[in-house]
Formats: C-alpha cells, structure tokens, sequence
C-alpha cells in the first residue's frame, strides 16, 4: 500500500463515473480469492445444517466472509446464540480499524453514504480503496471508488454464494472441499504476519485453539483469539521497529 | 419460538452487530481518533483469529491433536503455508493445498 500519488494522478478532478470504474477495476482482481471462497461458503453451510435461504441472507446481512463460516459451524454445533453473537463480534472486530482508517475521508457524505458505505466495508474493500484514498487527489467524488470496490466485492460474493448453494449438493466429500476454508485462512495469515509480535499471537492463539477444544460451546474460538491478543500486545516491544 | 425464525434473529442479531463494528469512527467523527493501545489490539484480531481457526483444521483428528507425518491435513497444511509465503496468491494456496492434501491422502 505504499503507492504513491502518481499512480492515482489520473483521478485529479474526476468525475463520479471515472472514480466508480476504477474502483471496480481495481477490486475485480480480489475476486479471483473471494469466489472460491464464497463458494465454498455455500458448500459448508448447507453441511453445517443451515437452511439454503439462511446461508444467503447470511451473505447480505452479515457480509463477512470468516465469520459467516464460523456462524455456519457454531449454529452446526448447537450453540446457544449469545455465544454465536459474541464470538462473530470477535472475529469482526478489526472492522472498527478500518472504520477509523476511511472515516477522515467520508466526514463530509451524508448519512445515507455513511450507512452504504459502512455496510460496504469488508477487508478485501478497505485493502483495494485504501491506497487511492490515502495517497490519491482529494477528489470531491472519491466516496465513489470506494463504493465501486465495496459493491463489486458484494456482488461477487453474492454470486459466488448462490452458485455455492446450487452446486453443493453435487460436490463428493472425498474432495475434500471444507479444507478450503482452513486454506483460504492460511493464504490470509501469513501475508499478515511481518511483526515478531504477530507471530506471537498467530502461535498462542493456535495453542490455546488446540488445548481449549474440550470447552462448551466451541468457546475456544474466543478464548484462543483474546489469549492471542493479550500476547501479541504484551510482546509488542520486541519488535524491531516501533509499532504502527 | 420456530428454529427457522430463532435463526433469523441470530443472523440479524449478528449482522447489525457487525454492521454498528463497520459504522463505529465512520459515524463516530473523524475527530474522535482510537488510542494507539486500540489501535494495536485491534491489529492483533486477524492474527489471533486466523490463527486459532486453522489450528484445529489440520492438527485436530477424529477429536484428538495429531503432530504426526501420517496426518494428511498437516503435510497438506504446510505445502499451503509455503505456497502462501512466496506466492501470495489466495487461488494458488487454496489449489496448491487442495492437491497436496488429495496426494496426501492416496500415499498415506
């Protein structure tokens, strides 16, 4: 994300339609990662014992990807819906990150376009956008790049979870398709772990996962994710450099 | 109470959670910055998260924690974790895994 202005010199003064598009082009790459994922999504959820019609409304009305997988596994697991509420807020919650991170570009939108495009923001639509909001002309119209990666992001997942409805049933379990979850999260982690920090708490969390599994409710889910916080934070001044 | 509309409500529930996640400093006002130690929690999240939901998928098997080099999601695991370090690419972890673990399984 280190691009710098020249790269977005062609948004100077740009109109709606030339920040819309390239938004859109510059998210439609991402979807190469999200389909599979979506689809398998759609998969899982049918095998977790979800209706198909909650599968896809999970897609819209909660629109984030590891925790609509983790939702289809706990509500497979029978558990009660507070602990289902509370451990999807933990997997959320780096999206108040990125809220901070885009809200000093969206101050001056309505309200309508804070709500749309809040419901918008997911990581794969933060990565894509950030950079021209950052480093890009402070057009008048660049809420609309924004909203092209958001959208495009949304409707390929949309997509992607229908045909992973559809084709479901179809697909043989010697394929093997559920570890595509576990692999989608591993091509999600180890570009993220540069800090000896976030080794730290990549390495609890996954300790505390594996020797917390006997707890009720599949509460290791959130014992292991703030056991891998509080580690990440206690080793903070480890790292080379001062922290971010 | 139906377990169809109990669901719904659970999705709802969690939807608007996340949605109030998204809105939080969008709403909240760009003036209202987080602290630093915010901040640096909430860079933790992906890490954590991540980390704790593959762990079990290619260590846990049949309800116990398996090291051993007879466990095809662990090979398969670790050609996933190379492949993601030097390609960077979802698509080529995801396919590079999926065939390791079915050669995995026909050698084991």
């Amino acid at each position: 994300m280190n691009d710098g202005g020249a790269r977005w010199a062609h948004l100077e003064g740009a109109g709606w339609q030339q920040e819309l598009a390239a938004g859109v082009r510059i998210e439609l790459p991402l979807l190469l990662g999200v389909v599979p994922f979506g689809l398998v999504y759609g998969v899982l959820g049918l095998q977790a014992g979800l209706p198909a019609w909650a599968v896809i409304a999970m897609s819209s009305v909660l629109f984030g990807g590891s925790s609509q997988v983790v939702f289809a596994q706990l509500w497979g697991a029978q558990v009660p819906a507070a602990v289902i509420g509370a451990t999807v807020g933990v997997v959320n919650l780096r999206h108040v990150l990125y809220s901070a991170s885009v809200a000093q570009f969206l101050s001056e939108l309505s309200w309508r376009w804070k709500l749309l495009l809040a419901y918008l923001l997911t990581d794969e639509a933060y990565v894509a956008a950030i950079g021209r909001l950052s480093f890009g002309p402070a057009g008048a119209m660049r809420h609309w790049f924004l909203f092209g990666t958001g959208f495009t992001l949304w409707f390929g997942w949309q997509l992607a979870t229908v045909a992973g409805v559809l084709i479901g049933a179809t697909i043989p379990a010697a394929w093997a398709l559920d570890f595509s979850i576990a692999l989608t999260f591993i091509a999600l982690l180890v570009p993220a772990l540069r800090r000896r920090s976030e080794f730290v708490a990549a390495a609890v969390a996954a300790s505390v996962a594996l020797l917390a599994q006997g707890m009720p409710h599949k509460l290791w889910i959130m014992a292991a994710a703030l056991a891998g916080m509080l580690a990440g934070m206690a080793c903070r001044r480890y790292d080379g450099s001062p922290a971010a | 109470m139906s377990d169809d509309l109990w669901l719904l409500l659970t999705i709802v529930g969690c939807g608007l959670a996340t949605f109030a996640l998204r809105l939080s400093f969008i709403v909240g006002g760009a003036q209202i910055k987080p602290g630093r130690r915010i901040k640096a929690v909430l860079g933790y999240v992906p890490p954590a998260v991540l980390a704790a939901l593959i762990a079990p998928e290619i260590l846990v098997r049949q309800g116990s924690i398996d090291f051993g080099l007879d466990n095809p999601r662990l090979l398969a695991g670790a050609v996933a974790v190379a492949v993601a370090f030097f390609s960077r690419s979802v698509l080529a972890t995801i396919a590079c895994g999926l065939i390791a673990l079915w050669a995995a399984q026909r050698m084991i």
